[in-house]
């Protein structure tokens, strides 16, 4: 096993375990709405990414417009659509699974099976005999920056502080004078940016085509589940194992037997901390403020 | 059955009028088994539009009606009209069940062209048996499907492996690492690299199964670097697959790659901005850029039935001459009694098709294929590199099907008969 690609391969699993999920996570976390179309969303973000790039915007400008069609859209399905589901669990997930096949089916009929595919750019990291696409690595830093991004607007800025109000008592949060609706409206176009930068980040290395948003959802899924209630921890530490068993795995045995020990992992981790990772931090941190 | 290749077509039936009077008459004209003449003729075409094959089905589609309009306009079969019973399957198997049994037992379709994927193949096949359907699948596939219903007109594995392997490892190594779709298709895929390794004095150093749903290819890539071979087969299928070319050529990757699966099926070289498939040796029955005139004359005129249409896949070509070639058998048997026609087809017959000059292997119910090495360079320019017609071996040769004598529904796999693909006993 060499050293430097199981460091290279876990950054790659990470960010992308990490950048699957933070989308989900936001919106499930933040508002309890189970938004089974997330896979749909990032497939929006990856088609305005590399139609405008096809147009001939540069990469970072085409990425740009990626996020905001797919906030635009988590906008205007908000206002029409999902408003009217929370609180109703079960409702939300059908409705959005349904939003995910019409997505699916729509960017089928408007712009066919397949459409032209943008090259990954910035070349590769060679040592040695082996190599590592550059590309690749660097979305390591990236989706740190992310959750980092995400730490700050939620703790340090008035609006972190009234969504989290909103989310932990809406009824003392509109007695207080916070717009609770326009918290909700204003969270779930987070998430669907962040399911659009997702999309953006890797239409240059996977295949665009309406139906790549599957490949997402497992990752998505397994991730929220193992980290649990709160949503950034648990999108950094489920990240941070998963991204580790995958790597591993995969790097001793296999594509195959990454697959597996990851979906393993996560039937041990729901079965031993029925509260995901998180639960099992705060389990901890009570203990130790306890003794 | 009763109602099987009925006098009239449910259609016309209405349109007659007679509607109590007319069942009985209906039930009479049954069992006539079809003579010609005032026959309606219906092909059932269950091809993917929509879902995960929409890609590949699309093309067969196409190139299917295309074919029936051609044969439309030089008067039908046996002077009939042809008519088609063709519903999206939207890639779901379970869809493709119930069409097949709408297809045999409502619309009693006289053949059958439905399927994209093995596992398709595979689920309507018993349907297809049970009530003596005549089948055309189309896909390269992996090979040994021997039954009495089911023509199977793609390259086999032997036949797609036998053209490019030998060929790579003439011009590059002995040393060739596998890559393959962890399904049937992919196993046994693999299972005939290794057959055909042996047959060419070359081994396989090193071999990975990738699961359909698997996206990233770092480590696969890693492993391919470590075990550094002369060359790769990669046997990779699907949306998600695809993926693995930009990102190989993004990791510098640059070893030569060996195929029997992409570009001639998902046209990944049109799609893919280059120089992602850059040294991929494809080894295929057809693709698009054949450089003879009769393909050239067959790619205008599909162009100018789908002028949009983004390239024409090696599948689609299948079902366009099979049309054809059933066309032919019914017309030489003077009806579409299904039982007559595939004893017509079991004779053999040679076709001529836009890959070249092919045949019919009657007893095995597969085709002797015009197999080419293409190329693809690092501007995604398609070249021929070697061309041989190469015959189904082993259904014919290994395992001795032979469907005129016997009746069966069987498909053999390599493993059974080759040690070198048994890899339990590795």
């Amino acid at each position: 096993m060499n050293a430097l690609n199981l460091l290279f391969q876990f950054a790659d699993n990470f960010a992308f375990v990490v950048l699957a999920a933070v989308g989900l996570a936001v919106i499930f976390g933040m508002m309890g709405v189970i938004n089974l179309g997330h896979g749909e969303f990032i497939m929006i973000g990856a088609y305005g990414t590399t139609l405008s790039a096809n147009a001939g915007a540069p990469l970072p400008v085409a990425m740009a417009i990626g996020v905001l069609v797919t906030a635009v859209m988590g906008f205007v399905l908000e206002r029409t659509i999902i408003h009217r589901l929370y609180d109703r669990l079960f409702d939300s997930m059908v409705a959005t699974w349904a939003l995910g096949l019409l997505l699916t089916q729509g960017m089928r009929i408007l712009f066919g099976n397949s459409i032209p595919q943008v090259s990954t750019p910035l070349g590769n990291i060679a040592y040695g005999e082996f190599s590592y696409s550059t590309y690749r690595v660097l979305l390591l830093p990236v989706a740190l920056l992310v959750l980092g991004g995400l730490y700050v607007v939620f703790t340090r800025t008035e609006f972190g502080i009234r969504a989290r109000a909103t989310i932990q008592d809406p009824d003392t949060a509109r007695a207080l004078g916070v717009d609770t609706d326009r918290m909700y409206t204003a969270t779930f176009v987070i998430g669907s940016a962040l399911a659009g930068l997702t999309g953006a980040l890797y239409a240059p290395t996977l295949t665009v085509v309406p139906g790549m948003g599957s490949s997402f959802l497992v990752e998505a899924f397994v991730a929220v589940v193992v980290g649990g209630p709160s949503v950034l921890l648990g999108t950094t530490l489920s990240g941070g194992l998963l991204g580790t068993i995958d790597a591993v795995f995969t790097n001793l045995f296999g594509t195959f037997y990454g697959q597996i020990a990851m979906l393993l992992t996560a039937i041990v981790v729901i079965r031993v901390l029925s509260d995901g990772l998180t639960g099992l931090v705060e389990t901890v941190r009570n203990r130790v403020e306890g003794e | 059955m009763s109602g099987k290749r009925s006098g009239l077509s449910r259609r016309s039936f209405l349109a007659t009028g007679g509607a109590i009077g007319g069942a009985a008459l209906a039930g009479c004209l049954t069992g006539g088994g079809g003579s010609g003449g005032e026959e309606t003729v219906t092909l059932g075409i269950i091809e993917d539009r929509s879902g995960n094959f929409a890609l590949n089905g699309t093309p067969k589609y196409n190139a299917s009606m295309l074919a029936i309009e051609e044969l439309n306009e030089e008067g039908g079969i046996l002077g009939n009209e042809i008519e088609t019973f063709a519903p999206d399957p939207q890639s779901d198997n379970q869809r493709y069940q119930q069409l097949t049994r709408q297809a045999i037992n409502e619309e009693n379709v006289d053949a059958l062209w439905a399927g994209y994927s093995s596992a398709t193949r595979e689920t309507i096949r018993p349907i297809i048996d049970q009530n003596e359907q005549l089948y055309f699948y189309t896909t390269q596939y992996e090979g040994g499907v021997c039954d009495s219903y089911t023509f199977c007109m793609g390259a086999t594995a032997r036949q797609q492996l036998g053209s490019v392997l030998p060929y790579m490892v003439e011009n590059f190594g002995s040393d060739i690492y596998t890559i393959a779709a962890d399904y049937n298709f992919g196993q046994l895929s693999a299972d005939w690299v290794r057959v055909l390794a042996d047959e060419n004095d070359a081994n396989v150093i090193g071999e990975e199964f990738i699961p359909l749903s698997v996206t990233d290819f770092g480590s696969t890539i890693n492993n391919i670097q470590d075990a550094d071979p002369d060359f790769v087969m990669a046997l990779l299928v699907g949306a998600n697959h695809t993926s693995f070319w930009n990102q190989r050529t993004s990791a510098g990757l640059d070893v030569p790659m060996g195929t029997s699966t992409v570009m001639a099926q998902g046209y990944q070289h049109k799609r893919l901005d280059p120089p992602a498939m850059a040294n991929v040796y494809g080894g295929f029955n057809y693709m698009e850029e054949i450089p003879t005139d009769r393909n050239q004359e067959f790619v205008d005129r599909y162009y100018e039935k789908f002028p949009d249409a983004p390239y024409i896949n090696e599948e689609a070509v299948n079902n366009y001459f099979s049309i054809k070639m059933y066309a032919r058998a019914a017309e030489a048997v003077g009806s579409t009694n299904q039982a007559d026609i595939i004893e017509e087809l079991e004779t053999g017959m040679d076709v001529s098709a836009p890959e070249g000059d092919i045949s019919l292997q009657g007893p095995v119910h597969h085709m002797t294929h015009n197999m080419r090495v293409f190329r693809c360079d690092e501007n995604h320019t398609i070249t021929v590199e070697d061309e041989q017609l190469i015959p189904e071996q082993f259904l014919s040769e290994t395992v001795g099907c032979n469907l005129r004598e016997n009746e069966e529904t069987t498909q053999y796999v390599p493993a059974d008969y080759y040690e070198e693909a048994d890899a339990t006993q590795e």
